[in-house]
């Protein structure tokens, strides 16, 4: 027994290496972090991911690209929609099919919807990273009625594979757009709550104000995109740089700070809310008339040669790359998820700060861990 | 830079690199043993500036295998693909440009994992995804057997 007890002296002179997951809540997920730390300082930061692998890329090299579709959900749950529209975006550009600009609508509206829900989720649950359980029940709250107006068009909530190759699986429900705009009425009401409640709270401000910088430099070079990445000043907004669908028809702003600490990725990501919902404003209305989809061959076959596309989810840059041989299935195919990127800087980030600190550096890149395994 | 011009200054930097332009993104072939000195160029160049690898895929094309970066100039906007065949399939070796592009650092490791292409004097060239000690084999190869594919 006695032999269990540390001398305290030891702890705060030796490094010794401690497990943060995989059952880990502040991981979101089943990820692993092997923290080496002296005292309560983290010396080096090792993810170890792997523990959801399924094998995704693998399994497309046997499934036609309308069967691809529903893979490209189970990554980055929270971005579904967006990441579907990538898969087709890729299909249509190889066969040079030019979709209906009422396609193009939705999928921007769907989108946008797609990322405020996701980043409600990441609010909720960054506030509860930080003790603030209150959070989880206002976020969840303004989640749920963009989650009814899913299930209403897409037929699910959450996994929504609503996006064919050549438009969408059916036309949009007749209460889809009364709804949307009720729901931009409402959450414009409720978004200031959110500053209310936890922007200005002591304890988040003094928990990431100067924590965990990472520079432009480094941003670039590491690859961190998204809101995590304009938080330091990385311009990198694909609906802003690459526009594809209704994007080159708005008017948004692409939220961009220069400081690189938690709390301007926070900020980055409360503040694009506001963005996605002038984005939903502006196309809400203009719906144009017209089919919900273009006829497809029943087989859909990329001529030979290599595809990629890019879109901006809701952490960042998603990609697909395709290589195909002219065949129904693609020879292989590959997805850039946004998270493994931008998990790869968490070393760089946490290092000579606190444990405790690793929590809300984790939170605030937003990590889903399926995405980084895939 | 539009394609052309990008095509212009490239081959006047080095007229040995074989540029084809695709129907995305120009694409450059670069041999194995050039590709550090490929890559610091398009990195440092003030009028290429390639400073964003946003993608790194490892490909088994049956008779070698592949590697495929596509980069992007956050100053200019223009893009741009490499190619890179390795000598031999079963025993793919590659430099890496983790040195370059932080980012690498872990998509090498993917590529390793899955692809098996081996990358040197990267600073922790282990398996990310899969048992390190005891997975046999690289799934993406297109001669991977395991009994749980299903085939059809």
């Amino acid at each position: 027994m006695e032999d269990l007890i540390i001398d305290n002296n030891t702890i705060q002179e030796e490094e010794y290496i401690i497990n943060m997951g995989p059952q880990h809540p502040s991981t979101h997920g089943v990820l692993r972090f092997k923290v080496s730390l002296k005292g309560e300082t983290v010396l080096n930061v090792q993810p170890h991911c792997g523990y959801i692998h399924r094998g995704i890329e693998k399994m497309c090299e046997r499934l036609t690209y309308p069967q691809i579709i529903h893979l490209t959900d189970r990554m980055d749950y929270l971005s579904a929609h967006i990441n579907n529209e990538a898969v087709c975006l890729l299909v249509e550009n190889a066969l040079q099919i030019e979709v209906p600009e009422r396609v193009k609508y939705v999928r921007t509206i769907l989108s946008e919807l797609t990322r405020l829900a996701s980043h409600q989720l990441w609010w909720c649950a960054f506030g509860m990273d930080l003790g603030a359980l209150t959070t989880y029940f206002y976020g969840l709250r303004d989640r749920e009625p963009i989650l009814d107006i899913f299930e209403e068009t897409t037929g699910a909530r959450l996994l929504q594979s609503y996006n064919t190759p050549g438009g969408l699986m059916n036309d949009i429900h007749p209460n889809f757009i009364k709804r949307v705009k009720d729901y931009i009425v409402y959450f414009r009401k409720k978004l200031p709550e959110y500053d209310e409640l936890l922007t200005g709270n002591v304890i988040l401000q003094e928990r990431t104000n100067d924590i965990g910088f990472l520079t432009l430099e480094d941003a670039i070079s590491y690859g961190v995109t998204g809101p995590s990445g304009r938080a330091s000043g990385f311009a990198c907004d694909v609906r802003k740089h690459h526009p594809y669908s209704a994007y080159d028809k708005v008017d948004f702003k692409e939220i961009l700070y220069t400081k690189g600490d938690t709390f301007h990725r926070y900020k980055a990501r409360v503040e694009e809310m506001w963005e996605s919902l002038k984005i939903i404003e502006q196309l809400i209305d203009n719906i144009p008339d017209g089919d919900f989809t273009v006829k497809m061959k029943p087989i859909i076959r990329l001529p030979e040669g290599e595809y990629y596309q890019r879109v901006e989810a809701a952490r960042g840059e998603f990609g697909v790359y395709i290589l195909s041989r002219g065949e129904k299935y693609p020879y292989r195919a590959k997805f850039r998820s946004p998270n493994f990127s931008n998990l790869s800087a968490i070393n760089l980030l946490s290092a000579g700060h606190k444990i405790a600190d690793l929590v809300a550096i984790s939170g605030s890149l937003d990590l889903v861990i399926p995405d980084i395994d895939r | 830079m539009n394609n052309e011009q990008l095509k212009e200054k490239i081959s006047s930097i080095d007229p040995t690199i074989n540029i084809t332009e695709g129907p995305q993104y120009l694409t450059l072939s670069v041999a194995p043993e050039h590709l550090s000195k490929t890559a610091s160029m398009l990195k440092t160049n003030p009028d290429l500036a390639f400073d964003y690898l946003f993608c790194l895929t490892g490909n088994d094309l049956e008779d070698a295998c592949s590697v495929v970066y596509h980069l992007e100039s956050i100053q200019h906007r223009h893009t741009i693909v490499i190619h890179l065949k390795t000598a031999s399939r079963e025993n793919a070796v590659l430099e890496t440009v983790s040195n370059i592009w932080k980012t690498a650092d872990f998509h090498e490791r993917e590529v390793f994992d899955l692809v098996g292409i081996n990358f040197t004097n990267h600073p922790d060239m282990r398996r990310i995804f899969l048992d390190e000690e005891d997975w046999v084999g690289y799934p993406l190869r297109k001669d991977y057997t395991d009994n749980n594919i299903v085939t059809r």
